[in-house]
């Protein structure tokens, strides 16, 4: 498959309520690479084997949550025809410059229905991953630091009007819907999946009252191995874990759910399926959603649908 | 040191030392869903009102503490470290938790639902 729009999440600007403390808990328990910090006190995150300058920042605010989520995007001609897209479709766009965000070029930003702040940009300076393009070696030591995920995988993101949003990521920008979970009444949906590309997903909404939340943003791990490690060092750090380690139905991936030191919850994440765009969605009704979330216990933890940043 | 903290909707009282955080130490009680949110001031779960008591606090989201929130010491109790006896109510999403209060069908629904 050709990926030649929206390629994946690329940054996530993420709040918290004590820096100092948050870059600990970032840098050596998650195990992130800090790699810069700016004038307006953000301090810049990438995982060990990415290769663009950050793909995760925090700012220090009185309140929790997400600022943002940006989605690299393959080149500046298509920044441009997915911008005409959303605004033809009727959504506001704005441009932010090129340097406001370290080692990043111009993004497009544009709020949803759901109350979230997107971007998309087509450039970022690529740092590496310490590893030589010539003759690489398969990992360097930044993975043994932490907990050392590969890369920001996805977002789950809570809010009002998912069909709105959905129509928006499927017509405008080139995703496709993976998986679902209906509402009870079976008329709509209460979750859905999104893909652009063969990720299982890139972003994630559920339906919810309040706009803009934060669900979970989560880090891929190389295995599900690599996830029970994850739950040690969490429980090493007195770090408080949600849900987990299990596996989820929806996406069939294995999972975490933790907390920050700020109270937004993350995700140590391992495989899932590989779907293509021509495949088919599949369905959970809402009597299932146990089994979705956590498919050995099958169970609707409260905490999922009632605990968001 | 090892303080009392008396729930008054209840009555109970449990020990909480002055490093730990309310919520740590009422969860001790066995309560099924005290400990539910993220431990870490930002989801808003935990809402107490301290009714009595000197304490500390740690920071905690404006998102679900206000100026008058503050001032009427309704407070996050993962965030609220005790530094005397004190006694608090419970308010909010707490509430079933604790005193098993039945409340409105819209409230228990899933949020989903809309
Ligand atoms: S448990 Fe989330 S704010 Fe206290
Ligand atoms: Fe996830």
């Amino acid at each position: 498959m050709a990926m030649t729009g929206v390629l994946r999440p690329g940054h996530a600007q993420v709040r918290v309520l004590d820096l100092e403390e948050s870059v600990r808990f970032y840098r050596d328990v998650l195990g992130l690479v800090e790699t810069g910090r700016d004038a307006q006190g953000r301090v810049y995150f990438k995982c060990w084997d990415e290769r663009d300058h950050h793909s995760y920042v925090i700012r220090e605010s009185d309140r929790a949550g997400i600022d943002f989520l940006g989605f690299r995007v393959l080149d500046k001609a298509n920044l441009d025809r997915l911008e005409a897209g959303l605004k033809a479709y009727g959504i506001a766009t704005e441009r932010i410059p090129a340097g406001e965000m370290l080692e990043t070029g111009e993004r497009v930003r544009f709020t949803l229905p759901s109350g979230h702040v997107m971007e998309l940009y087509a450039e970022k300076t690529k740092v590496g991953n310490g590893i030589p393009l010539v003759n690489p070696a398969p990992w360097s030591l930044q993975r043994e630091h932490g907990i050392g995920p590969v890369r920001l995988d996805h977002a789950l993101l809570y809010g009002p009007n998912v069909a709105e949003v959905q129509k928006i990521f499927t017509e405008v920008l080139g995703f496709y819907l993976v998986e679902r979970v209906l509402t009870p009444d079976g008329n709509a949906n209460a979750a859905i999946w999104l893909s652009c590309g063969q990720k299982v997903h890139d972003i994630a909404f559920a339906e919810y009252p309040e706009p803009g939340k934060l669900h979970h943003c989560s880090f891929l791990m190389e295995s599900w191995e690599q996830v029970l490690r994850a739950g040690d060092i969490m429980s090493m750090n007195t770090v408080p874990v949600d849900i987990g380690p299990t596996r989820h139905g929806v996406t069939r991936g294995c999972t975490i759910y933790a907390w920050d030191p700020s109270g937004n919850r993350f995700e140590t994440f391992f495989g899932g399926h590989l779907p293509y765009p021509d495949y088919e969605t599949m369905t959970w009704t809402f009597d299932n959603f146990g089994q979705g979330l956590d498919y050995p216990q099958r169970k609707l933890h409260e905490t999922f649908l009632t605990v968001v940043s | 040191m090892q303080h009392t903290v008396t729930i008054e909707d209840t009555g109970e009282r449990y020990a909480c030392a002055g490093e730990e955080s309310l919520l740590a130490a009422m969860a001790r009680l066995g309560r099924r869903g005290i400990p539910a949110g993220c431990r870490g001031g930002g989801c808003g779960v935990c809402k107490v009102e301290i009714v009595s008591g000197e304490f500390g606090t740690r920071a905690m989201s404006r998102d679900h503490v206000d100026d008058a929130d503050r001032a009427a010491g309704r407070l996050l109790a993962c965030r609220v470290y005790p530094a005397s006896d004190l006694s608090l109510k419970v308010v909010g999403k707490l509430q079933k938790s604790v005193c098993g209060v039945v409340r409105p069908v819209s409230s228990v629904t899933p949020p989903v639902t809309r």
